[in-house]
């Protein structure tokens, strides 16, 4: 029943940049593997610049990896033309962090709504799409009449539903969600992110939800990943990593979301200084000159993911 | 486009009563050339030997010339050359430019060949690259909206270039390509677009400035014929009558003037009313 519909593999993504005056490689994503089960919501949480947009953008063919596989159904994604490129580009949907920069100011929301139907010639007749425009609309709670309104007409959080109705028409069988709610007022967030789990459920969507608030990701999530430079240093399910984070790196970030309870507050984690730079990753682990368990073999040798414990967890850490 | 759009192009003017004048100077200008025969109280060919060099009285308000023809009634015949010769140059910088600028900033190694052969033609002085124009092309009103819209299209090129780069990095626009579009869907439904607000000013700049390329061009002898009323030829006709008649020169000389300010200041409202990131390509400008 649980098809694996999504399957990143060892995934290398870098970009050109420029700092004073000299050029560089910066690797913002640094062999990451995911999968992804039909149905499932897999969160994928780190700190800004980790890496979690680029692996969405490298997902959707917005970037070009420098290695590594991605297959969608079996089917290679990267490679993919034709048809079997249409059905990629249909059911791999994104969702983009800012509703303000995302919607073209010029194309009304049904047009926009419409846009990956129109691409992909989609719709049987102008009747045809507009009854599935409306339908789109009222399945993320805003009135059919929006499809003739401009995004300037419209609050965030309508924004950012209408960005959403644009990913689920027609229905995709996995939404990459970058950050969807946290460009929202706090009160738009969690109404927002109803919504999603409310799609999830009723269209049998499946999710790559990135975000940096470890909240919003233990509320929708099945499956954590937690990145860091670029890597994935700690994979299990939601409540395993909530309640009983392992990785140093994990620890601290739970350490700091703020738990009303003192006696569930998470001791002992102190995290010291920066992270490295991007531009020249030290040769062990990247997060050894935070690290509290920090030993001579962090610095020399690079962590492996590798399952620890009894609760299908896997961990990139020496020490534990 | 609907009332709302409209109230929103209106409102930098009615905000600033220089620009509405400057918008007003512009009407009366569409309405002299369209309406000449009908405004102008004299025949703009019509030679009288018995009033010749008149100065300005309550029967030819602006004077005579030294055929005795109506200064008013050829200043009038005159905008229509000067439309023509305004819109023929924006029309040019705009055909030329858009493609270019734009398949520049969607294919960077295009783009970059394209951008360097801009550069070098933005080193030669755009008057100079008009005169040896009509060297070559001989003089004629086609040739020179050609010549001057030459020196216009490379400005106009950088611009429309700087515009799509940023409008290519938009996050709509990576959507629509995540969900497969192509260039053709990328540049009709969202480059375009989003050009309309800006390549107006840009074309109120280019309008300007393409009076006072004009009017050089006719005072040299080699624009519009000479016996085409225009404010350019008008000076040139008058230059040796400068003591004697100086109204000949006062009334189209004026005339350029007013018609460039007025689109200078034109293209400044609607500069301030555009999106603050689109805002800086034009700060060479105006
Ligand atoms: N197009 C690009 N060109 C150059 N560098 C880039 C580009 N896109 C991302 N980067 C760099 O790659 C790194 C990872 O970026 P990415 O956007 O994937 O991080 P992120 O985890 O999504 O962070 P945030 O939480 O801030 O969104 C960052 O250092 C970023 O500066
Ligand atoms: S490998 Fe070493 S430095 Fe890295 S997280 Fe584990 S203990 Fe810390
Ligand atoms: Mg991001």
């Amino acid at each position: 029943m649980s098809e694996t519909l999504l399957e990143v593999r060892d995934l290398k993504t870098s970009f050109n940049v420029k700092r004073s005056g000299r050029k560089y490689r910066l690797k913002a994503v640094d062999g990451v593997s995911l999968s992804l089960v039909s149905g499932e919501v897999l969160g994928i949480v780190g700190e800004s610049g980790c890496g979690k947009t680029t692996v969405g953008r490298s997902i959707v063919r917005l970037v070009q990896p420098d290695s590594g596989a991605i297959q969608f159904r079996g089917g290679d994604v990267l490679g993919a033309r034709g048809a079997a490129l249409r059905d990629v580009r249909l059911n791999l949907r994104m969702v983009f962090q800012d509703p303000y920069a995302s919607l073209n100011p010029r194309r009304s929301i049904g047009d926009s709504v419409a846009e990956a139907g129109d691409i992909n010639g989609v719709f049987k007749s102008r009747a045809d799409r507009a009854a599935r425009i409306a339908e789109t609309l009222s399945a993320v709670g805003l009135e059919p009449s929006f499809a003739t309104r401009y995004p300037h007409e419209l609050s965030g959080g309508q924004r950012q539903r209408a960005g959403i109705a644009r990913a689920i028409l027609p229905a995709p069988a996995v939404i990459i969600a970058d950050e969807p709610v946290s460009a929202l007022d706090v009160s738009v967030q969690a109404q927002v992110l109803n919504l999603m789990m409310d799609l999830r459920e009723r269209l049998g969507l499946s999710m790559l939800f990135i975000s940096h608030d470890i909240g919003v990701i233990g509320q929708i999530s099945d499956r954590v990943a937690v990145m860091y430079m670029g890597r994935v240093v700690e994979l299990s399910d939601a409540r395993t990593i909530l309640d009983r984070a392992m990785h140093p790196y994990t620890r601290a970030l739970m350490a700091a979301v703020p738990k009303p309870d003192p006696s569930q507050r998470i001791v002992g984690v102190v995290e010291t200084g920066e992270p490295p730079s991007q531009f020249n990753r030290p040769t062990g682990c990247a997060y050894a000159a935070r690290c509290p368990l920090a030993s001579e073999r962090c610095l020399a040798e690079a962590p492996l993911l590798r399952p620890i414990g009894p609760d299908n967890r896997l961990v990139a850490c020496h020490n534990l | 486009m609907n009332r709302d759009g409209i109230a929103l192009w209106l409102t930098p003017f009615l905000a600033r009563p220089i620009a509405l004048a400057g918008l007003c100077v512009l009407l009366a200008m569409v309405i002299a050339a369209a309406f000449a025969p009908w405004l102008a109280p004299y025949d703009p060919y019509a030679i009288d030997p018995v009033s010749r060099l008149m100065p300005p009285d309550a029967v030819h308000w602006f004077g005579t010339d030294q055929f005795g023809r109506d200064t008013l009634s050829r200043a009038i015949y005159s905008a229509r050359m000067a439309l023509l010769i305004g819109a023929g140059v924006v029309f040019f910088a705009l055909i030329t430019g858009i493609p270019v600028g734009v398949l520049s900033a969607l294919f960077p190694r295009l783009g970059h060949v394209l951008m360097r052969i801009v550069d070098v033609l933005m080193a030669f002085p755009s008057l100079l690259l008009a005169l040896g124009l009509i060297v070559i092309l001989g003089p004629s009103v086609a040739n020179s909206i050609l010549a001057i819209g030459a020196g216009f299209m490379t400005t106009t090129t950088r611009i429309i270039y700087g515009l799509a780069l940023r409008l290519r990095a938009e996050t709509y626009v990576e959507a629509s390509r995540s969900m497969g579009s192509g260039t053709w869907w990328l540049v009709t439904r969202h480059i375009l677009p989003n050009l309309i607000s800006p390549l107006l000013v840009q074309a109120s700049f280019v309008f300007a400035f393409a009076q006072l390329g004009a009017a050089s061009l006719d005072f040299l002898g080699l624009g519009a014929p000479p016996d085409i009323p225009s404010w350019g030829n008008m000076l040139a006709e008058s230059r040796t009558f400068i003591t004697r008649a100086p109204w000949l020169l006062f009334f189209p000389g004026m005339l350029i003037v007013l018609t460039a300010f007025s689109l200078n200041l034109v293209g400044d409202a609607l500069r301030d009313r555009l999106d603050p990131r689109f805002r800086d390509v034009f700060g060479g400008e105006g």
